[in-house]
């Protein structure tokens, strides 16, 4: 346990033109914490993950990230070249489609061997035996690791896109509602893995997703956005069984029970 | 005795935002402190406040008014105004809690389901396996179905799988909420020894038991939560 977080992020704000993407936001992120966004459709929460993540530049605010050396560097005034070397190695983004965070068209394999290269390894049989560990690891047969992901089904798709994110060790991982268009069953066997990986390596995470019971498996801190701001945030199971804040109270009261 | 729990002054109150604002008053000025050793009960009839409170002490709820002081990792600690972060910490290493109902994950077996939260503290995952072994043989939960989800389990099952979780770490304050609802006779006697034993170690417990059996039998004094009826003070 350290005592210094991983990511402080101070009044944070995005605006396209008038419209509000997302207003004032401020937290700190420690390592070895999932911390859920939630919200419904346009609250921005996926602007505030673009933000976070570096895709997109925010209007206003700070937000500052531990490097690896202890070193504190303010985000938004580092280079592009330092930017995507980050992305590349100490972070990860998983998104909802897979297809837009994998090569399509190259195997599984090499999918997950491209993100070891762009960290410096060039030793092939060494990146060969990483991404058949780490195929096993999310679940994908040996045997599949010369296919494209193009013949995986969805689930599959997803797993791979998670294994060629953690196969550098990020400290940081983005997700973009990581089970979103997933069957159920298909969903808690990605939630478990999940569950799964990021406590056994420690990561922090930052998750979005509008599904409140992915918010319960997955995180232990919530925020709760709603039109670009955040209306509540805390333990994540203190604000769904005790939600404060008048939408929280609905989106809460509006989970189907099964 | 050392004092690992005092709370003074606790209120706590529902907004309900999507009935026109109403507000709920729950429980006012709930004050107790619990020992080292002892174990007491919340007493009253349902909806007089008793699982409020215990989720309060667990951070589960939010409080309103007031003071939950408890010792942890060597200091003194407010619960009630503590970070998200700070509750983490507590319930990793101080607090525990036997919820009512067991929330399963979808496909971790009930071994590691009982064994996690030592896995959280750091221990290596083979010790804990054991330990968690250890307490549901003790639990008479039959082996086949350590390997197995608890999802699908019945409700005693499940039950246990939930107490065998709650007492496998070495926190130093215990919250029980009706650990033995659904158990039988045979079944609700190794808990009464399990929370002697835990007594014995210097815990301080506190619990909700309907049963007056069970109750009696593991209960040094009653706290009456009638007596923090949120409406008692306003009149």
């Amino acid at each position: 346990m350290t005592d210094e977080p991983l990511l402080r992020v101070s009044a944070l704000s995005k605006f396209y033109g008038s419209r509000v993407g997302c207003e004032n936001i401020s937290f700190d992120l420690w390592p070895g914490e999932m911390l859920a966004v939630v919200g419904e459709s346009g609250s921005g929460k996926t602007t505030l993950l673009n933000c976070l993540s570096t895709r997109l530049l925010p209007s206003s605010g700070t937000a500052s990230y531990r490097m690896r050396d202890g070193q504190w560097r303010e985000l938004y005034r580092m280079s592009e070249a330092e930017r995507r070397f980050l992305m590349r190695t100490d972070w990860g983004f998983v998104h909802q489609n897979p297809a837009d965070g994998l090569r399509m068209t190259v195997s599984a394999g090499a999918n997950v061997g491209e993100r070891l290269m762009a960290v410096g390894d060039r030793h092939y049989g060494r990146i060969r035996a990483t991404a058949v560990d780490w195929l096993s690891r999310v679940e994908i047969d040996e045997d599949r690791i010369d296919d494209e992901p193009r013949a995986f089904s969805g689930g599959m798709r997803q797993r791979l896109q998670i294994a060629r994110n953690l196969v550098t060790g990020p400290r940081l991982v983005f997700m973009d509602e990581p089970t979103g268009g997933l069957d159920v069953s298909v969903q808690a066997r990605l939630l478990d893995l999940l569950r799964g990986l990021v406590t056994d390596l420690g990561l922090a995470a930052i998750v979005v997703t509008h599904d409140l019971a992915v918010a319960r498996l997955l995180s232990q801190r919530m925020m709760v956005m709603k039109d670009g701001r955040v209306v509540e945030s805390g333990l994540t199971d203190r604000v769904l069984d005790d939600p404060r804040a008048p939408y929280t109270q609905l989106l809460v009261s509006s989970i189907l029970q099964v | 005795m050392p004092t690992p729990l005092v709370v003074s002054d606790v209120a706590k109150s529902f907004t309900m935002h999507l009935r026109d604002g109403v507000t709920l008053p729950v429980v006012a000025a709930v004050s107790f402190s619990i020992r080292a050793g002892e174990c007491a009960v919340l007493g009253g009839p349902s909806g007089a406040g008793k699982s409020s409170i215990l989720k309060m002490l667990y951070g589960n709820y939010a409080v309103d008014e007031g003071q939950i002081i408890i010792q942890h990792e060597g200091g003194l600690i407010d619960l009630a105004s503590a970070s998200p972060r700070t509750v983490l910490a507590v319930r990793r290493h101080t607090i525990g809690y036997v919820s009512q109902f067991l929330r399963t994950v979808p496909r971790v077996s009930a071994l590691d389901v009982v064994a996690e939260p030592l896995v959280e503290r750091g221990e290596d995952r083979e010790g804990a396996r054991e330990k968690a072994r250890t307490l549901l043989a003790q639990l008479n939960l039959p082996e086949k179905l350590w390997a197995l989800p608890p999802a699908t389990f019945s409700g005693g099952e499940q039950q246990r799988v939930n107490i065998a979780r709650g007492f496998i770490t070495e926190h130093p304050i215990l919250l029980l909420d009706e650990p033995t609802a659904s158990l039988d006779a045979k079944n609700r006697d190794v808990v009464v020894d399990l929370i002697a034993a835990k007594k014995a170690a210097g815990v301080a417990l506190l619990g909700i038991f309907h049963d007056l059996d069970v109750r009696d039998a593991v209960a040094d004094r009653v706290i009456d939560v009638t007596a923090f009826a949120a409406g008692k003070i306003a009149a």
